[in-house]
């Protein structure tokens, strides 16, 4: 038992630099590791090969290693929040929300031709995304039932979903393909200007969740109990919020709406841990549902290509049944 | 003399600006040991909820070692004290070693890592409360007794001087009620803790507390020494008890006694009658007794029980007027029991009582 959190912060380590390594070799082109090194190196560079590595498959692979730890830490954080196992920014229409937003605003602006950076999408997104949580916490004051909570957010998931599907019909432009790629999820087309952007956001905000680990500690024995010892629960529960909004709405201004991570994810770690502490949970977590999205797009792009899968297509695949396997376990260990 | 390390004042509670109790008036030294006792939904919790600060109060103020509460930081409030609340816990994944660990986040750093010292706390927390071998086990999956144990040791982990406990002895068997109580009074004496907390048990109240705050269904308030409080609430009164009744020298309650006149006249005495009494309130036969001496640990069970006893002062001879008393009685009644009471040179009336009956022709038996 001593050593079984080491190993397995281990585990998910050599997992996320397998996975992080077959996504920059393996694609319509293979580039053996070797060849990966020396382009790393500084040779190489300007060849097609190199182009190929540095240019997409490493931003992408990137991309999807941070967007990926964002996602699970924003849905470890909802479970957390909520004190409900299957809370995650998708089941609770976060993501939703973000992508109507970003929608929008895409539209709006390839509509006059105008370019957007990468920081107004996230803005665009977060504006989203704290609309979405807005109603959800609403109706967390109202009900006090958890699954009514869950189909709450998953309705508001499906109308965001449906009035972005009207926006992008609607939509007369050459982008159209592009947008409808992007609100269907996938990590294709981001540059390293957008992996910056997306790095700082990322990191800062794990970090600062990183530095709550205490207070969620507290909060794990219930609200009464944190006040009594002192945490400043409104505040505590603002900050939770804020950052499992912006962590989503990054997510999702780049990638577009990805399902299931961030509920599976947590939920494996934790199994895998056997632990539920914070300050071992959250950097888990990151790392997990890092090597879990790396994976996924592995999966997106190969399987079947040249036509490449939406992300949330494989996350679900892999993401739903553990959800299942959660509410059935659940149910047992309340006697039926 | 020194100031009182708890104190209220002309506090009132309630919700939303409806004033529920009013003028609580609290003090209490370190090493005190308060109960709350009072019917359910009098408000008793309430009070509990704005001592912790969970609630303001609507006026008047709360004082711990000279302070007014309000005013204490939150993370200097927790090093002072602590709570059991009656809420339950649903920690995912948490071993109880790590929910006893959680008492000690008013003292570790940043990011609430385990000092040797804080690990020799939580064990003796646990050894204190008999669950040092429930260490690593699962907290979901131990009942209900256990967890409330749990959770004690966290509270008491937490190094308070004031420990606020609401229904700790809810969901404890008798054994570890009376642990629970004896661990209390040896924590309050020998650390100096002042304890409040709120007690269904009655009796066990009156027992252990220093102090006592009687919670009305009125919203009235007495408090005192549980002597004090006794004799100016009484606990049937408290309660509103009509049916039953409550025997505050045994802090045994008896249920509600039987209608009508009596069918069944027992003659008893030393605890022999008892038994007969309770079958006959089981059956819901009305019964006389007699002839009992007051002190007579029979006497308060038939006093609880039937309205319909003849009694002797304590230490004296029988006489003569109590006999023809209880034989008017025992005539109206269609049964005689003996309970099977010696008789002796006090109590030899009540052998003449039996032949009486034998006279008149009532069935005398020794069981009903």
């Amino acid at each position: 038992m001593k050593n079984r959190y080491p190993a397995a912060f281990l585990s998910l380590t050599i997992l996320l630099l397998m996975f992080l390594g077959l996504n920059v070799c393996i694609g319509s082109v293979n580039v053996p590791l070797r060849e990966v090194l020396e382009i790393l190196g500084g040779s190489g560079s300007g060849s097609t090969n190199g182009d190929i590595v540095l240019q997409m498959r490493l931003p992408r692979a990137i991309a999807a290693l941070l967007l990926g730890g964002g996602l699970s830490l924003s849905g470890y954080l909802l479970q957390t929040f909520f004190h409900n196992p299957i809370a995650g920014p998708f089941t609770l229409g976060i993501s939703s929300g973000a992508k109507l937003t970003v929608a929008m605003v895409m539209v709006f602006a390839l509509g006059r031709s105008l370019s957007i950076s990468s920081a107004a999408m996230i803005a665009a997104a977060f504006l989203g995304a704290m609309i979405s949580m807005g109603f959800v916490l609403l109706m967390s004051r109202l009900v006090d039932h958890m699954s009514i909570l869950i189909v709450s957010g998953v309705m508001i998931g499906y109308i965001c979903s449906a009035v972005t599907d009207l926006v992008v019909t609607f939509a007369d432009d050459a982008n159209i393909v592009n947008l409808h790629n992007w609100s269907k999820g996938s990590f294709s087309g981001i540059d390293w200007s957008d992996v910056t952007v997306m790095a700082i956001v990322i990191l800062v905000s794990s970090a600062c969740v990183f530095l709550m680990s205490k207070p969620i500690s507290a909060y794990q024995l219930g609200e009464q109990y944190a006040k009594s010892m002192g945490l400043n629960v409104k505040l505590f529960r603002g900050l939770l919020v804020v950052l499992s909004s912006v962590l989503s709405a990054c997510v999702t201004a780049f990638a577009g709406p990805i399902s299931f991570v961030g509920i599976a994810v947590p939920q494996l770690v934790k199994r895998l841990f056997g632990t539920a502490k914070p300050i071992l949970m959250i950097p888990a977590c990151f790392l997990g549902g890092a090597a879990f999205c790396l994976f996924c797009d592995l999966l997106a792009r190969t399987a079947f290509a040249p036509t490449e899968l939406s992300i949330s297509t494989v996350t679900a695949i892999f993401g739903a049944p553990v959800v299942i396997v959660i509410l059935l376990q659940k149910k047992m260990n309340q006697g039926g | 003399m020194e100031p009182s390390f708890f104190l209220t004042q002309g506090l009132t509670v309630g919700y939303r600006g409806v004033p529920l109790i009013q003028d609580v008036e609290i003090c209490l030294n370190r090493g005190e040991i308060l109960s709350l006792i009072g019917p359910n939904g009098a408000g008793k919790t309430t009070i509990l909820k704005h001592i912790i600060r969970q609630m303001e109060p609507i006026c008047g103020t709360v004082c711990l070692d000279g302070r007014d509460i309000g005013k204490i930081p939150g993370q200097d409030l927790a090093k002072q004290m602590s709570v059991l609340l009656t809420d339950r816990v649903r920690p995912e994944l948490m071993t109880c070693e790590d929910v006893v660990a959680a008492g000690r986040y008013p003292y570790t750093g940043k990011f609430g890592i385990l000092s040797p010292e804080d690990r020799q706390m939580v064990r003796e927390a646990m050894a204190l409360m008999s669950i040092t071998e429930l260490a690593a086990r699962n907290f979901l999956q131990t009942s209900d007794g256990q967890k409330q144990r749990v959770m004690l040791a966290r509270a008491i982990c937490q190094e308070p001087g004031l420990l606020i406990l609401d229904e700790p002895t809810a969901y404890l068997d008798i054994r570890y009620k009376i642990e629970l109580l004896d661990i209390l009074r040896k924590m309050a004496r020998e650390k100096q803790i002042a304890v409040i907390m709120s007690l269904h048990e009655i009796d066990l109240a009156m027992k252990i507390s220093d102090r006592i705050l009687c919670v009305k269904a009125d919203g009235g308030t007495v408090f005192g020494s549980p002597e004090e409080v006794s004799k100016i609430c009484p606990i049937g009164e408290l309660y509103g008890l009509e049916k039953g009744s409550y025997n505050a020298l045994y802090g045994s309650v008896e249920l509600a006694m039987p209608v009508g006149e009596p069918a069944v006249f027992v003659v008893g005495g030393g605890g022999f009658g008892i038994p007969f009494y309770r079958e006959l309130q089981k059956r819901q036969i009305p019964f006389a007794a007699g002839v009992l001496y007051e002190n007579d640990i029979d006497y308060p069970v038939a006093k609880g029980l039937s309205s319909h006893v003849i009694s002797a002062p304590a230490f004296s001879v029988m006489q003569r007027q109590q006999l023809d008393a209880a034989a008017d009685w025992m005539e109206r009644c269609s049964l005689v029991i003996d309970a099977g009471t010696p008789a002796r040179e006090l109590n030899a009336l009540n052998r003449e009582l039996l032949s009486l009956a034998r006279e008149k022709g009532i069935p005398v038996q020794d069981h009903l």
